[in-house]
């Protein structure tokens, strides 16, 4: 009775096409986004927004990018770390070399900058696929962590490697509180999901879908697979390349060269996996899914170990949480191999019939 | 030309010790068509047990034998291997069966974060010993050809002799054995092997304990020479180019894999390494893999992909 599609005729071709068909959809997008940009500032905390709310929307925009790769293009990739560590480094380079160089430019340049990387690094996926591929860009990671230690470019020559970006501003507006900085990745966060979320519905977007589910077919009905796998690599480490520079400019502030190593790749593709596989909508909740729950065994297990009497050393602890934290995700693969995206559109099939249902 | 010859000698020992990680690998995929990504952090717990147990059986038993203490050790750590080989058989493969590639891989993952922290909870993380008696001094060879000769480390020596001897027992069990026909079978195709009366599950249980021997021997070899810590598992990310260049279905790949990466890993660090920066041995064995695959896709020795629509 709430989800329901009934009677919602369209009259023009517009409205048929249109990004959400249903009313409910709209109502609730238009809610999701009032609550993130009005009632989210005011009501959160210092901690809240530093430990939990900017890496979950920059984590998120990085699996939206995986996502499209990974999920829409079939293309399994290991290499997200090195995009996001090609991205910070090109908009630090852009930031620091170009003097006056303002923020959003620097941010779309690094992007870019990862996007020549990642097809550079997506050509072998025109010769192989699958898990070889995986392992292919795999190769990807590896020589940007040599890149990045060992090229004193890239670092500004700075002897230890390690760089820090300072006076962040917008519009003349500067980053300095953390709701400011929340609301700016916010912003770019909504900005590339909408972009996103157009792409994978276009065109170019069911050309990744074909080549994912089947190459061969694909590349038979005249879809050039050349094409849409070089376009799913570009597009996908633009979006994990600017994500890269928000997570090194906004989140760290000063980094090196061993902040983006393959434990990035793993969680981004944990991410698409359990949050479900070509869905914008699932990359979100699997980056709530694995930023809240390291910090929320941080903080539960100490607190259980006490309940027990148990006195565990915070080596025990960092042990024991990535027991659980490895117990969880193949717990949660085992129930719900199709992701959290799947449990989402199942809520709304059971709410299109509620509370009648057959 | 001697300094090459001792290079490509250095290169070779480490691919056969390569080899023997990809070889883990090779057998769970060859068997069950999971790539196991836990396989670095089973070599890094089979080392683990390993190297406490044979701490710890000479003030248990009050007997101070090295022979002993590290036969025992081996034989209890192979125990362990075999009890995890068949808890993870049972928890979580027999419930993912029939999922895509992707999804296996990532539970493997979750496998080998829960393995970390499992052997690092029971046996301690700081830097262990093992002490398998093998020689340290270096031995000179072709003394007659070149001036001074060519070094080999006897060390490597041995443990080269221990892989191949592995990978022969291996190649042997796989051959002549019925349980290997049986593994066999089941790797040419599940439901065949099935309709035929063959137990799936026990299958997998042998084939990921043996792969479990297999990363004890790995782990005992790399931590003898390396030291047992937690770098150990990153063995594993070491290896993957060699199990893409050999192709993931076959055992001598793997070998063969393991030598031209390990030979191409060391002469890349001397030759070219001096005019980039060094250091650039871990990613070469990358690229070098991909320069393979651009000419044979599925790996030197993996199975022709056919495509059909």
């Amino acid at each position: 009775m709430l989800y329901r599609e009934n009677g919602q005729f369209k009259s023009s071709y517009r409205a048929d096409q249109q990004i959400f068909p249903i009313l409910q959809d709209r109502v609730f997008i238009i809610a999701v986004l009032a609550l993130a940009f009005v009632a989210v500032p005011l009501l959160a905390s210092d901690y809240l927004f530093r430990a939990i709310l900017i890496p979950f929307l920059i984590f998120s925009l990085a699996a939206v990018g995986v996502n499209i790769l990974v999920g829409y293009c079939g293309q399994i990739s290991l290499g997200s770390g090195a995009f996001m560590a090609v991205g910070a480094y090109g908009a630090y380079n852009f930031f620091a070399r170009v003097p006056g160089m303002p923020l959003v430019p620097a941010l779309i340049l690094g992007g870019l900058c990862a996007t020549a990387f990642g097809i550079l690094f997506g050509l072998p996926s025109l010769r192989v696929r699958g898990l070889y591929l995986a392992v292919a860009t795999l190769a990807a990671q590896f020589f940007a962590d040599w890149m990045f230690l060992r090229i004193k470019w890239f670092t500004l020559d700075t002897p230890s490697g390690s760089v820090a970006v300072s006076n962040l501003q917008v519009l003349g507006l500067p980053l300095e509180s953390a709701v400011s900085k929340y609301l700016f990745c916010l912003a770019v966060l909504v900005v590339i999901a909408l972009l996103a979320k157009n792409l994978v519905r276009g065109a170019i977007g069911r050309e990744w879908m074909a080549i994912r589910d089947m190459d061969v077919a694909a590349a038979v009905i005249g879809i050039r697979p050349m094409y849409a796998k070089l376009s799913a690599f570009a597009v996908s480490s633009f979006i994990i390349g600017v994500a890269g520079a928000l997570w090194a400019f906004i989140y760290l502030g000063a980094w090196e060269p061993s902040a983006f190593s393959v434990d990035y790749s793993f969680r981004l593709l944990f991410m698409v996996i359990i949050g479900g596989l070509g869905s914008i909508m699932g990359s979100f909740f699997g980056a709530a899914f694995i930023v809240v729950l390291p910090i929320a065994l941080n903080q539960f297990l100490p607190v259980l170990a006490g309940v027990f009497g148990l006195q565990i050393s915070t080596v025990g602890i960092s042990h024991a949480e990535l027991m659980i934290f490895g117990a969880l995700i193949v717990w949660f693969l085992i129930v719900e191999p199709h992701g959290l995206a799947k449990l989402w559109s199942t809520a709304k099939q059971k709410l299109q019939l509620w509370p009648f249902p057959h | 030309m001697a300094f090459f010859l001792e290079t490509t000698f250095g290169g070779l020992m480490v691919g056969m010790l390569y080899a023997l990680v990809a070889l883990g690998f090779v057998l769970i995929f060859k068997a069950s068509g999971v790539f196991n990504f836990a396989q670095g952090a089973m070599v890094l717990f089979a080392a683990l047990a390993m190297a406490r147990f044979s701490e710890w059986l000479p003030q248990w038993t009050g007997i101070e034998n090295r022979w002993f203490a590290n036969i025992a050790a081996f034989v209890l750590a192979g125990l362990v291997m075999f009890v995890t080989a068949w808890v993870i058989e049972r928890l979580v493969l027999r419930h993912l069966v029939n999922q895509e590639g992707a999804t296996l891989l990532l539970a493997t993952l979750g496998i080998a974060y829960f393995i970390d922290g499992l052997g690092q909870t029971l046996f301690g993380s700081n830097i262990y010993k093992i002490d398998i008696g093998l020689p340290k001094d270096p031995i000179f060879v072709f003394d007659s050809l070149f001036q001074g000769g060519i070094l080999i480390n006897k060390e490597d020596l041995i443990a080269a002799a221990i892989a191949a001897a592995l990978v022969l027992a291996l190649s042997l069990f796989f051959q002549k054995t019925s349980t290997g026909r049986a593994l066999r079978a089941v790797a040419d195709d599940h439901q065949a092997a099935q309709s035929i009366g063959i137990p799936l599950a026990r299958i997998w249980v042998i084939v990921w304990c043996v792969a479990g021997v297999v990363a004890l021997v790995a782990g005992m070899i790399w931590g003898s020479k390396l030291g047992v810590q937690f770098s150990l598992a990153t063995v594993a990310l070491r290896a993957l180019p060699v199990v893409i260049l050999g192709g993931l279905t076959s055992v001598p790949g793997a070998i063969i894999g393991g030598l031209i990466i390990g030979v191409g890993e060391k002469l890349s660090e001397v030759y070219l390494g001096p005019y980039v920066g060094g250091g650039i041995e871990i990613w070469f064995a990358y690229v070098l893999a991909l320069v393979f695959l651009l000419f044979r896709p599925q790996g030197l020795f993996g199975e022709k992909i056919i495509d059909r629509v």
